[in-house]
Protein backbone atom coordinates (compact mmCIF):
# COMPACT_ATOMS: atom_id res chain seq x y z
CA UNK A 1 0.00 0.00 0.00
CA UNK A 2 2.81 2.38 0.93
CA UNK A 3 4.33 1.70 -2.47
CA UNK A 4 1.15 2.89 -4.21
CA UNK A 5 1.29 6.19 -2.29
CA UNK A 6 4.95 6.61 -3.20
CA UNK A 7 4.16 5.97 -6.88
CA UNK A 8 1.34 8.52 -6.86
CA UNK A 9 3.56 11.11 -5.16
CA UNK A 10 6.43 10.47 -7.56
CA UNK A 11 4.03 10.70 -10.50
CA UNK A 12 2.81 14.11 -9.34
CA UNK A 13 6.39 15.31 -8.81
CA UNK A 14 7.36 14.06 -12.28
CA UNK A 15 4.44 15.85 -13.97
CA UNK A 16 5.23 19.05 -12.06
CA UNK A 17 8.92 18.80 -12.99
CA UNK A 18 8.02 18.19 -16.64
CA UNK A 19 5.90 21.34 -16.58
CA UNK A 20 8.88 23.10 -14.99
CA UNK A 21 11.11 22.03 -17.88
CA UNK A 22 8.54 23.39 -20.32
CA UNK A 23 7.67 26.70 -18.64
CA UNK A 24 11.10 27.47 -17.12
CA UNK A 25 11.93 31.18 -17.15
CA UNK A 26 15.68 30.61 -16.81
CA UNK A 27 18.25 27.97 -17.71
CA UNK A 28 19.17 27.18 -14.09
CA UNK A 29 15.55 26.36 -13.22
CA UNK A 30 15.17 24.27 -16.36
CA UNK A 31 18.24 22.19 -15.53
CA UNK A 32 16.94 21.70 -11.97
CA UNK A 33 13.53 20.63 -13.27
CA UNK A 34 15.16 18.14 -15.67
CA UNK A 35 17.22 16.67 -12.81
CA UNK A 36 14.15 16.31 -10.60
CA UNK A 37 12.21 14.75 -13.48
CA UNK A 38 14.97 12.19 -14.07
CA UNK A 39 15.22 11.34 -10.35
CA UNK A 40 11.43 11.01 -9.95
CA UNK A 41 11.12 8.75 -13.01
CA UNK A 42 14.10 6.65 -11.93
CA UNK A 43 12.63 6.13 -8.46
CA UNK A 44 9.23 5.36 -10.01
CA UNK A 45 10.67 2.58 -12.16
CA UNK A 46 12.73 1.30 -9.22
CA UNK A 47 9.65 0.98 -7.00
CA UNK A 48 7.55 -0.63 -9.72
CA UNK A 49 10.26 -3.24 -10.35
CA UNK A 50 10.63 -4.10 -6.66
CA UNK A 51 6.87 -4.35 -5.96
CA UNK A 52 5.56 -7.78 -5.04
CA UNK A 53 9.02 -9.06 -4.16
CA UNK A 54 9.45 -10.22 -0.56
CA UNK A 55 10.91 -7.46 1.62
CA UNK A 56 14.26 -8.36 3.22
CA UNK A 57 14.11 -9.00 6.97
CA UNK A 58 14.85 -5.86 9.01
CA UNK A 59 18.51 -5.65 9.96
CA UNK A 60 19.74 -5.39 13.51
CA UNK A 61 22.91 -3.91 14.97
CA UNK A 62 24.23 -0.48 14.10
CA UNK A 63 23.11 0.97 10.78
CA UNK A 64 26.46 1.43 9.06
CA UNK A 65 25.79 1.13 5.33
CA UNK A 66 24.49 4.71 5.06
CA UNK A 67 27.61 5.89 6.92
CA UNK A 68 29.83 4.05 4.41
CA UNK A 69 28.10 5.94 1.60
CA UNK A 70 28.53 9.16 3.58
CA UNK A 71 32.26 8.58 4.05
CA UNK A 72 32.77 8.06 0.31
CA UNK A 73 30.64 11.11 -0.53
CA UNK A 74 32.63 13.24 1.93
CA UNK A 75 35.98 12.25 0.41
CA UNK A 76 34.83 12.75 -3.19
CA UNK A 77 33.01 16.06 -2.65
CA UNK A 78 36.07 17.24 -0.73
CA UNK A 79 38.30 16.73 -3.77
CA UNK A 80 35.75 18.46 -6.02
CA UNK A 81 35.52 21.45 -3.66
CA UNK A 82 39.30 21.76 -3.19
CA UNK A 83 39.80 21.54 -6.96
CA UNK A 84 37.26 24.30 -7.57
CA UNK A 85 38.92 26.44 -4.89
CA UNK A 86 42.41 25.94 -6.30
CA UNK A 87 41.16 26.75 -9.76
CA UNK A 88 39.52 30.03 -8.75
CA UNK A 89 42.62 30.92 -6.72
CA UNK A 90 44.56 30.81 -9.98
CA UNK A 91 41.77 32.72 -11.73
CA UNK A 92 42.50 35.63 -9.40
CA UNK A 93 46.16 35.53 -10.40
CA UNK A 94 45.49 34.85 -14.10
CA UNK A 95 42.09 36.27 -15.13
CA UNK A 96 42.41 34.58 -18.54
CA UNK A 97 41.38 31.36 -16.80
CA UNK A 98 37.81 32.72 -16.84
CA UNK A 99 37.89 31.75 -20.56
CA UNK A 100 35.44 34.59 -21.30
CA UNK A 101 32.53 32.25 -20.56
CA UNK A 102 29.84 33.08 -18.02
CA UNK A 103 29.73 29.43 -16.85
CA UNK A 104 33.38 29.38 -15.85
CA UNK A 105 33.57 32.92 -14.48
CA UNK A 106 34.81 33.56 -10.93
CA UNK A 107 31.39 34.85 -9.88
CA UNK A 108 29.79 31.48 -10.59
CA UNK A 109 32.62 29.17 -9.59
CA UNK A 110 33.10 30.90 -6.23
CA UNK A 111 29.72 29.87 -4.77
CA UNK A 112 30.32 26.45 -6.32
CA UNK A 113 33.59 26.23 -4.34
CA UNK A 114 32.20 27.54 -1.04
CA UNK A 115 29.08 25.38 -1.21
CA UNK A 116 31.07 22.30 -2.25
CA UNK A 117 33.52 22.55 0.63
CA UNK A 118 31.12 23.78 3.34
CA UNK A 119 27.91 21.96 2.51
CA UNK A 120 28.94 19.03 0.31
CA UNK A 121 32.23 18.09 2.04
CA UNK A 122 31.50 19.49 5.53
CA UNK A 123 27.79 18.64 5.45
CA UNK A 124 28.33 15.03 4.41
CA UNK A 125 31.08 14.71 7.01
CA UNK A 126 28.72 16.02 9.70
CA UNK A 127 25.80 13.83 8.64
CA UNK A 128 27.79 10.60 8.42
CA UNK A 129 29.84 11.16 11.59
CA UNK A 130 26.76 12.24 13.54
CA UNK A 131 25.02 9.00 12.48
CA UNK A 132 28.09 7.04 13.61
CA UNK A 133 28.55 8.88 16.90
CA UNK A 134 24.91 9.01 17.94
CA UNK A 135 24.58 5.23 17.52
CA UNK A 136 27.77 4.42 19.45
CA UNK A 137 27.10 6.85 22.29
CA UNK A 138 23.42 5.86 22.63
CA UNK A 139 24.18 2.14 22.14
CA UNK A 140 21.23 1.81 19.79
CA UNK A 141 20.44 1.57 16.07
CA UNK A 142 19.49 4.70 14.11
CA UNK A 143 15.82 5.53 14.46
CA UNK A 144 13.52 5.73 11.45
CA UNK A 145 14.65 2.82 9.27
CA UNK A 146 15.18 4.06 5.72
CA UNK A 147 14.69 7.70 6.73
CA UNK A 148 18.49 7.92 7.14
CA UNK A 149 18.81 6.91 3.47
CA UNK A 150 16.35 9.63 2.54
CA UNK A 151 18.52 12.14 4.40
CA UNK A 152 21.66 10.97 2.59
CA UNK A 153 20.26 10.88 -0.93
CA UNK A 154 18.10 13.96 -0.38
CA UNK A 155 21.18 15.90 0.66
CA UNK A 156 23.13 14.71 -2.41
CA UNK A 157 20.22 15.95 -4.55
CA UNK A 158 20.48 19.37 -2.88
CA UNK A 159 24.17 19.45 -3.79
CA UNK A 160 23.66 18.45 -7.42
CA UNK A 161 20.75 20.88 -7.91
CA UNK A 162 22.74 23.68 -6.26
CA UNK A 163 25.91 23.08 -8.25
CA UNK A 164 24.15 23.01 -11.64
CA UNK A 165 22.07 26.02 -10.66
CA UNK A 166 25.15 28.10 -9.76
CA UNK A 167 26.95 27.27 -13.00
CA UNK A 168 23.89 28.24 -15.06
CA UNK A 169 23.42 31.52 -13.22
CA UNK A 170 20.83 30.69 -10.54
CA UNK A 171 21.72 32.45 -7.31
CA UNK A 172 19.94 34.22 -4.50
CA UNK A 173 23.00 36.50 -4.05
CA UNK A 174 23.19 35.84 -0.31
CA UNK A 175 26.67 34.72 0.71
CA UNK A 176 26.76 31.03 1.75
CA UNK A 177 22.99 30.92 1.12
CA UNK A 178 23.06 31.21 -2.67
CA UNK A 179 20.65 28.31 -3.24
CA UNK A 180 17.53 29.35 -5.17
CA UNK A 181 14.21 29.27 -3.31
CA UNK A 182 13.02 25.90 -4.60
CA UNK A 183 16.23 24.16 -3.51
CA UNK A 184 15.91 25.91 -0.12
CA UNK A 185 12.51 24.29 0.36
CA UNK A 186 13.84 20.85 -0.52
CA UNK A 187 16.79 21.32 1.86
CA UNK A 188 14.33 22.20 4.64
CA UNK A 189 12.46 18.92 4.06
CA UNK A 190 15.70 16.93 4.15
CA UNK A 191 16.87 18.77 7.25
CA UNK A 192 13.66 18.06 9.18
CA UNK A 193 14.09 14.36 8.33
CA UNK A 194 17.69 14.58 9.60
CA UNK A 195 16.50 16.12 12.86
CA UNK A 196 13.89 13.37 13.22
CA UNK A 197 16.47 10.59 12.71
CA UNK A 198 18.86 12.16 15.21
CA UNK A 199 16.24 12.98 17.86
CA UNK A 200 14.55 9.60 17.45
CA UNK A 201 17.87 7.85 18.10
CA UNK A 202 18.48 10.02 21.17
CA UNK A 203 15.03 9.10 22.53
CA UNK A 204 15.79 5.40 22.04
CA UNK A 205 19.15 5.59 23.80
CA UNK A 206 20.29 2.79 26.11
CA UNK A 207 22.70 5.04 28.00
CA UNK A 208 21.17 7.13 30.77
CA UNK A 209 22.98 10.33 29.78
CA UNK A 210 23.43 12.09 26.46
CA UNK A 211 27.14 12.31 25.65
CA UNK A 212 28.38 15.87 25.01
CA UNK A 213 29.20 15.21 21.32
CA UNK A 214 25.47 14.68 20.73
CA UNK A 215 24.64 18.01 22.34
CA UNK A 216 26.94 19.73 19.88
CA UNK A 217 25.49 17.81 16.92
CA UNK A 218 21.92 18.52 18.04
CA UNK A 219 22.56 22.24 18.50
CA UNK A 220 24.07 22.28 15.00
CA UNK A 221 21.03 20.59 13.44
CA UNK A 222 18.45 22.74 15.28
CA UNK A 223 20.23 26.06 14.83
CA UNK A 224 21.02 25.52 11.16
CA UNK A 225 17.33 24.75 10.55
CA UNK A 226 16.34 28.03 12.22
CA UNK A 227 19.02 30.09 10.43
CA UNK A 228 18.25 28.55 7.06
CA UNK A 229 14.50 29.16 7.26
CA UNK A 230 14.70 32.76 8.51
CA UNK A 231 17.49 33.91 6.20
CA UNK A 232 15.81 32.43 3.15
CA UNK A 233 12.39 34.00 3.70
CA UNK A 234 11.76 35.20 0.16
CA UNK A 235 9.01 35.50 -2.39
CA UNK A 236 9.60 33.88 -5.80
CA UNK A 237 8.89 35.94 -8.89
CA UNK A 238 7.28 32.89 -10.48
CA UNK A 239 6.77 29.22 -9.60
CA UNK A 240 8.64 28.47 -12.82
CA UNK A 241 11.81 30.48 -12.19
CA UNK A 242 14.83 30.70 -9.86
CA UNK A 243 14.43 34.38 -9.12
CA UNK A 244 13.07 35.52 -5.74
CA UNK A 245 13.05 38.60 -3.54
CA UNK A 246 13.96 38.68 0.14
CA UNK A 247 11.20 39.63 2.58
CA UNK A 248 13.67 41.90 4.37
CA UNK A 249 15.11 45.10 3.02
CA UNK A 250 17.96 47.51 3.70
CA UNK A 251 20.06 47.11 6.82
CA UNK A 252 17.64 44.56 8.31
CA UNK A 253 18.32 42.39 5.29
CA UNK A 254 22.06 42.76 5.75
CA UNK A 255 21.82 41.97 9.46
CA UNK A 256 19.66 38.89 8.82
CA UNK A 257 22.17 37.70 6.25
CA UNK A 258 25.13 38.02 8.65
CA UNK A 259 23.19 36.69 11.59
CA UNK A 260 22.84 33.66 9.32
CA UNK A 261 26.35 33.88 7.90
CA UNK A 262 28.22 34.06 11.15
CA UNK A 263 26.10 31.43 12.86
CA UNK A 264 26.59 29.14 9.90
CA UNK A 265 30.26 29.39 10.89
CA UNK A 266 29.37 29.08 14.58
CA UNK A 267 26.98 26.17 14.42
CA UNK A 268 27.77 24.39 11.15
CA UNK A 269 31.57 24.69 11.09
CA UNK A 270 32.14 24.97 14.85
CA UNK A 271 29.46 23.26 16.96
CA UNK A 272 28.98 20.37 14.54
CA UNK A 273 32.71 19.75 14.15
CA UNK A 274 33.20 20.05 17.91
CA UNK A 275 30.82 17.10 18.11
CA UNK A 276 33.37 15.26 15.97
CA UNK A 277 36.23 16.43 18.20
CA UNK A 278 34.55 15.25 21.40
CA UNK A 279 34.12 11.77 19.97
CA UNK A 280 37.06 11.07 17.67
CA UNK A 281 39.86 12.61 19.75
CA UNK A 282 39.03 10.52 22.86
CA UNK A 283 38.46 7.48 20.66
CA UNK A 284 41.76 7.71 18.79
CA UNK A 285 43.66 8.58 22.00
CA UNK A 286 41.83 5.73 23.76
CA UNK A 287 41.13 7.81 26.83
CA UNK A 288 38.13 9.89 27.97
CA UNK A 289 37.97 13.61 27.33
CA UNK A 290 40.23 15.64 29.68
CA UNK A 291 37.42 17.37 31.59
CA UNK A 292 33.79 16.52 31.07
CA UNK A 293 32.73 19.50 33.20
CA UNK A 294 34.70 21.83 30.93
CA UNK A 295 33.01 20.30 27.90
CA UNK A 296 29.56 21.15 29.32
CA UNK A 297 30.58 24.73 30.09
CA UNK A 298 32.22 24.95 26.65
CA UNK A 299 28.92 23.93 25.07
CA UNK A 300 26.65 26.37 26.89
CA UNK A 301 29.08 29.28 26.65
CA UNK A 302 29.39 28.74 22.92
CA UNK A 303 25.60 28.54 22.49
CA UNK A 304 24.96 31.68 24.50
CA UNK A 305 27.67 33.81 22.92
CA UNK A 306 27.95 32.82 19.26
CA UNK A 307 24.45 33.88 18.25
CA UNK A 308 25.29 37.56 18.97
CA UNK A 309 28.55 37.81 17.05
CA UNK A 310 27.12 38.36 13.53
CA UNK A 311 27.17 42.20 13.50
CA UNK A 312 31.00 42.19 13.37
CA UNK A 313 30.58 41.49 9.64
CA UNK A 314 28.93 44.90 9.30
CA UNK A 315 31.41 47.20 11.06
CA UNK A 316 31.35 50.79 9.73
CA UNK A 317 28.17 50.20 7.71
CA UNK A 318 24.63 51.56 8.07
CA UNK A 319 24.08 49.16 10.97
CA UNK A 320 23.56 51.14 14.22
CA UNK A 321 26.75 51.65 16.22
CA UNK A 322 25.41 49.92 19.32
CA UNK A 323 24.74 46.76 17.30
CA UNK A 324 28.28 46.81 15.87
CA UNK A 325 29.75 47.20 19.35
CA UNK A 326 27.52 44.44 20.70
CA UNK A 327 28.77 42.10 17.97
CA UNK A 328 32.37 43.02 18.73
CA UNK A 329 32.01 42.49 22.50
CA UNK A 330 30.37 39.09 22.12
CA UNK A 331 33.00 38.05 19.57
CA UNK A 332 35.74 38.87 22.05
CA UNK A 333 33.97 36.99 24.82
CA UNK A 334 34.02 33.95 22.52
CA UNK A 335 37.74 33.69 23.18
CA UNK A 336 37.01 31.96 26.48
CA UNK A 337 34.82 29.04 25.38
CA UNK A 338 36.89 28.55 22.21
CA UNK A 339 40.13 28.25 24.10
CA UNK A 340 38.48 26.19 26.84
CA UNK A 341 37.38 23.75 24.18
CA UNK A 342 40.77 23.70 22.50
CA UNK A 343 42.53 23.01 25.81
CA UNK A 344 40.02 20.27 26.56
CA UNK A 345 40.71 18.61 23.22
CA UNK A 346 44.49 18.89 23.47
CA UNK A 347 44.72 17.81 27.12
CA UNK A 348 42.78 14.66 26.29
CA UNK A 349 46.18 13.46 25.10
CA UNK A 350 47.59 14.01 28.57
CA UNK A 351 49.63 10.91 29.34
CA UNK A 352 49.46 9.74 25.73
CA UNK A 353 51.59 12.38 24.04
CA UNK A 354 53.86 9.65 22.66
CA UNK A 355 51.03 8.75 20.26
CA UNK A 356 51.81 11.96 18.40
CA UNK A 357 55.07 10.36 17.33
CA UNK A 358 53.64 7.04 16.22
CA UNK A 359 50.10 7.76 15.06
CA UNK A 360 49.68 10.18 12.14
CA UNK A 361 45.89 10.11 12.54
CA UNK A 362 46.07 11.57 16.03
CA UNK A 363 48.61 14.08 14.75
CA UNK A 364 45.99 15.21 12.25
CA UNK A 365 43.31 15.55 14.94
CA UNK A 366 45.66 17.47 17.25
CA UNK A 367 46.75 19.87 14.53
CA UNK A 368 43.10 20.50 13.67
CA UNK A 369 42.37 21.41 17.30
CA UNK A 370 45.43 23.66 17.20
CA UNK A 371 44.07 25.44 14.13
CA UNK A 372 40.72 25.74 15.90
CA UNK A 373 42.49 27.63 18.68
CA UNK A 374 44.48 29.74 16.25
CA UNK A 375 41.57 30.82 14.06
CA UNK A 376 39.29 31.44 17.05
CA UNK A 377 41.99 33.72 18.41
CA UNK A 378 42.39 35.54 15.13
CA UNK A 379 38.63 35.93 14.55
CA UNK A 380 37.77 37.88 17.72
CA UNK A 381 40.87 39.99 17.21
CA UNK A 382 39.69 40.91 13.70
CA UNK A 383 36.24 41.75 15.08
CA UNK A 384 37.72 44.59 17.14
CA UNK A 385 36.64 47.71 15.29
CA UNK A 386 40.11 49.28 15.12
CA UNK A 387 41.61 46.08 13.66
CA UNK A 388 38.60 45.59 11.41
CA UNK A 389 39.05 49.04 9.86
CA UNK A 390 42.30 47.67 8.46
CA UNK A 391 41.32 44.06 7.79
CA UNK A 392 37.79 44.45 6.42
CA UNK A 393 37.35 43.79 2.66
CA UNK A 394 40.98 42.62 2.43
CA UNK A 395 42.48 39.18 1.80
CA UNK A 396 43.24 38.90 5.51
CA UNK A 397 39.61 37.83 5.96
CA UNK A 398 40.00 35.13 3.32
CA UNK A 399 43.18 33.92 5.02
CA UNK A 400 41.39 33.78 8.37
CA UNK A 401 38.49 31.79 6.96
CA UNK A 402 40.85 29.29 5.35
CA UNK A 403 43.01 28.70 8.40
CA UNK A 404 39.75 27.74 10.11
CA UNK A 405 38.24 25.81 7.22
CA UNK A 406 41.35 24.00 5.92
CA UNK A 407 43.02 23.65 9.31
CA UNK A 408 40.17 22.95 11.70
CA UNK A 409 37.30 21.57 9.59
CA UNK A 410 39.41 19.87 6.93
CA UNK A 411 41.96 18.23 9.21
CA UNK A 412 39.43 16.94 11.76
CA UNK A 413 37.36 15.49 8.92
CA UNK A 414 40.41 13.76 7.43
CA UNK A 415 41.20 12.36 10.89
CA UNK A 416 37.63 11.11 11.29
CA UNK A 417 37.68 9.50 7.81
CA UNK A 418 40.97 7.71 8.60
CA UNK A 419 39.38 6.53 11.85
CA UNK A 420 36.11 5.40 10.26
CA UNK A 421 37.16 3.55 7.10
CA UNK A 422 39.03 0.60 8.70
CA UNK A 423 36.23 0.17 11.25
CA UNK A 424 33.31 0.48 8.84
CA UNK A 425 34.81 -2.00 6.37
CA UNK A 426 36.27 -4.30 9.06
CA UNK A 427 39.91 -3.89 8.06
CA UNK A 428 42.82 -4.51 10.42
CA UNK A 429 44.25 -1.07 9.70
CA UNK A 430 44.63 1.57 7.02
CA UNK A 431 46.35 0.62 3.77
CA UNK A 432 49.26 2.94 4.49
CA UNK A 433 50.21 5.13 7.46
CA UNK A 434 53.09 6.61 5.47
CA UNK A 435 50.52 8.03 3.06
CA UNK A 436 48.67 9.56 6.02
CA UNK A 437 51.92 11.25 7.01
CA UNK A 438 52.37 12.54 3.47
CA UNK A 439 48.81 13.87 3.52
CA UNK A 440 49.42 15.48 6.89
CA UNK A 441 52.53 17.36 5.81
CA UNK A 442 51.20 18.39 2.39
CA UNK A 443 48.03 19.74 3.99
CA UNK A 444 49.85 21.53 6.81
CA UNK A 445 52.40 23.19 4.51
CA UNK A 446 49.56 24.08 2.13
CA UNK A 447 47.69 25.85 4.92
CA UNK A 448 50.80 27.70 6.07
CA UNK A 449 51.44 28.95 2.53
CA UNK A 450 47.79 29.97 2.21
CA UNK A 451 47.44 31.77 5.54
CA UNK A 452 50.79 33.57 5.47
CA UNK A 453 50.41 34.82 1.89
CA UNK A 454 46.94 36.14 2.75
CA UNK A 455 48.27 37.93 5.85
CA UNK A 456 50.89 39.66 3.75
CA UNK A 457 48.59 40.62 0.91
CA UNK A 458 45.68 41.51 3.22
CA UNK A 459 47.62 43.86 5.46
CA UNK A 460 49.43 45.28 2.46
CA UNK A 461 46.27 46.15 0.58
CA UNK A 462 44.64 47.48 3.76
CA UNK A 463 47.57 49.84 4.26
CA UNK A 464 47.64 50.81 0.59
CA UNK A 465 43.93 51.70 0.62
CA UNK A 466 44.28 54.07 3.54
CA UNK A 467 47.57 55.70 2.50
CA UNK A 468 47.20 59.46 1.88
CA UNK A 469 49.79 62.00 0.76
CA UNK A 470 50.64 65.32 2.41
CA UNK A 471 47.69 66.96 0.61
CA UNK A 472 45.26 64.38 1.95
CA UNK A 473 44.75 62.62 -1.38
CA UNK A 474 44.68 58.81 -1.64
CA UNK A 475 48.00 57.54 -2.97
CA UNK A 476 46.92 54.22 -4.51
CA UNK A 477 44.18 53.28 -6.89
CA UNK A 478 42.41 49.95 -6.47
CA UNK A 479 44.21 48.53 -9.50
CA UNK A 480 47.56 49.33 -7.83
CA UNK A 481 46.71 46.96 -4.98
CA UNK A 482 45.61 44.26 -7.44
CA UNK A 483 48.94 44.47 -9.22
CA UNK A 484 50.89 44.38 -5.97
CA UNK A 485 49.09 41.25 -4.79
CA UNK A 486 50.09 39.07 -7.76
CA UNK A 487 53.03 37.17 -6.17
CA UNK A 488 51.02 36.36 -3.04
CA UNK A 489 48.19 35.04 -5.19
CA UNK A 490 50.60 32.56 -6.79
CA UNK A 491 51.78 31.41 -3.35
CA UNK A 492 48.18 30.99 -2.22
CA UNK A 493 47.38 28.95 -5.34
CA UNK A 494 50.38 26.68 -4.65
CA UNK A 495 49.16 26.19 -1.10
CA UNK A 496 45.86 25.03 -2.59
CA UNK A 497 47.69 22.62 -4.91
CA UNK A 498 49.48 21.05 -1.93
CA UNK A 499 46.24 20.73 0.03
CA UNK A 500 44.46 19.19 -2.95
CA UNK A 501 47.31 16.73 -3.56
CA UNK A 502 47.07 15.60 0.06
CA UNK A 503 43.35 14.98 -0.33
CA UNK A 504 43.92 12.91 -3.49
CA UNK A 505 46.51 10.82 -1.62
CA UNK A 506 43.89 10.29 1.09
CA UNK A 507 41.35 9.07 -1.47
CA UNK A 508 43.85 6.51 -2.87
CA UNK A 509 44.68 5.37 0.66
CA UNK A 510 41.03 4.99 1.66
CA UNK A 511 40.20 3.22 -1.62
CA UNK A 512 42.97 0.66 -1.08
CA UNK A 513 41.85 0.20 2.53
CA UNK A 514 38.29 -0.49 1.39
CA UNK A 515 39.62 -3.03 -1.14
CA UNK A 516 41.29 -4.79 1.80
CA UNK A 517 44.89 -4.19 0.85
CA UNK A 518 47.71 -3.58 3.37
CA UNK A 519 50.94 -1.88 2.40
CA UNK A 520 54.05 -3.28 4.05
CA UNK A 521 55.73 -0.51 6.01
CA UNK A 522 58.60 -0.16 8.42
CA UNK A 523 58.23 -0.51 12.16
CA UNK A 524 57.94 3.00 13.69
CA UNK A 525 55.02 3.82 11.46
CA UNK A 526 53.39 0.46 12.00
CA UNK A 527 53.13 1.17 15.74
CA UNK A 528 49.80 2.86 15.11
CA UNK A 529 48.58 -0.33 13.48
CA UNK A 530 49.01 -2.24 16.72
CA UNK A 531 46.86 0.29 18.50
CA UNK A 532 44.13 -0.07 15.91
CA UNK A 533 43.84 -3.82 16.41
CA UNK B 1 4.28 51.73 22.59
CA UNK B 2 4.96 50.10 19.23
CA UNK B 3 5.87 46.43 19.03
CA UNK B 4 9.53 47.01 18.29
CA UNK B 5 10.14 49.25 21.31
CA UNK B 6 8.19 46.91 23.57
CA UNK B 7 10.12 43.84 22.46
CA UNK B 8 13.39 45.73 22.51
CA UNK B 9 12.84 46.85 26.10
CA UNK B 10 11.87 43.34 27.18
CA UNK B 11 14.88 41.86 25.37
CA UNK B 12 17.49 44.01 27.06
CA UNK B 13 15.99 43.81 30.53
CA UNK B 14 14.11 40.75 31.80
CA UNK B 15 14.99 38.36 29.02
CA UNK B 16 18.67 39.23 29.26
CA UNK B 17 18.46 38.57 32.99
CA UNK B 18 16.75 35.20 32.42
CA UNK B 19 19.39 34.08 29.93
CA UNK B 20 22.30 35.21 32.11
CA UNK B 21 20.78 33.49 35.14
CA UNK B 22 20.22 30.29 33.12
CA UNK B 23 23.83 30.28 31.96
CA UNK B 24 25.21 30.89 35.45
CA UNK B 25 22.87 28.18 36.73
CA UNK B 26 24.29 25.72 34.20
CA UNK B 27 27.85 26.52 35.29
CA UNK B 28 27.02 26.15 39.00
CA UNK B 29 25.09 22.94 38.38
CA UNK B 30 27.96 21.49 36.34
CA UNK B 31 30.47 22.25 39.08
CA UNK B 32 28.20 21.01 41.90
CA UNK B 33 29.90 18.82 44.50
CA UNK B 34 29.47 15.13 43.93
CA UNK B 35 29.02 15.37 40.16
CA UNK B 36 32.44 13.93 39.39
CA UNK B 37 31.32 10.30 39.49
CA UNK B 38 28.45 10.96 37.06
CA UNK B 39 30.68 12.95 34.72
CA UNK B 40 33.39 10.30 34.75
CA UNK B 41 30.78 7.75 33.79
CA UNK B 42 29.45 9.88 30.92
CA UNK B 43 32.95 10.69 29.69
CA UNK B 44 33.57 6.96 29.23
CA UNK B 45 30.54 6.40 26.99
CA UNK B 46 32.56 6.59 23.73
CA UNK B 47 34.99 3.98 25.02
CA UNK B 48 32.31 1.29 25.38
CA UNK B 49 29.34 0.24 23.22
CA UNK B 50 31.12 -1.29 20.25
CA UNK B 51 27.89 -3.29 19.88
CA UNK B 52 24.35 -1.99 20.51
CA UNK B 53 22.83 -2.83 23.90
CA UNK B 54 19.62 -4.79 24.06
Amino acid sequence: MADIFKLVALGIVAVFAAMGVNFARDLAYQANALTVLAVALGLFVHIVRSMGRPKPAPETGYMDEVIRYGVIATALWGVVGFLAGTYIAFQLAFPDLNWGLSYTSFGRLRPLHTSAVIFAFGGNALICTSFYVVQRTCATRLWGGNLAWFVFWGFQLVIVLGATSYLLGGSQSREYAELAWHIDIWLTVVWVAYLAVFMGTLFNRKERHIYVANWFYLSFIVTVAMLHVVNNLAWPVSVWGSESYSLFSGVQDAMTQWWYGHNAVGFFLTAGFLGMMYYFVPKQAERPVYSYKLSIIHFWALIFLYIWAGPHHLHYTALPDWAQTLGMVFSIMLWMPSWGGMINGLMTLNGAWDKLRTDPVIRMLVVSVGFYGMSTFEGPMMSIKAVNSLSHYTDWTIGHVHSGALGWNGMITFGALYFLVPRLWNRARLYSLAMVSWHFWLATIGIVLYASSMWVTGIMEGLMWREVDSQGFLVNSFADTVGAKFPMYIVRGLGGVLYLTGAVIMCVNLYQTIRGRLREEREPLAAGAVAAE
Amino acid sequence: MDTYSLLRQFADSWWLLVMTAFFLGVVVFTLRPGSRRVHDDIANIPLRNDEPKE
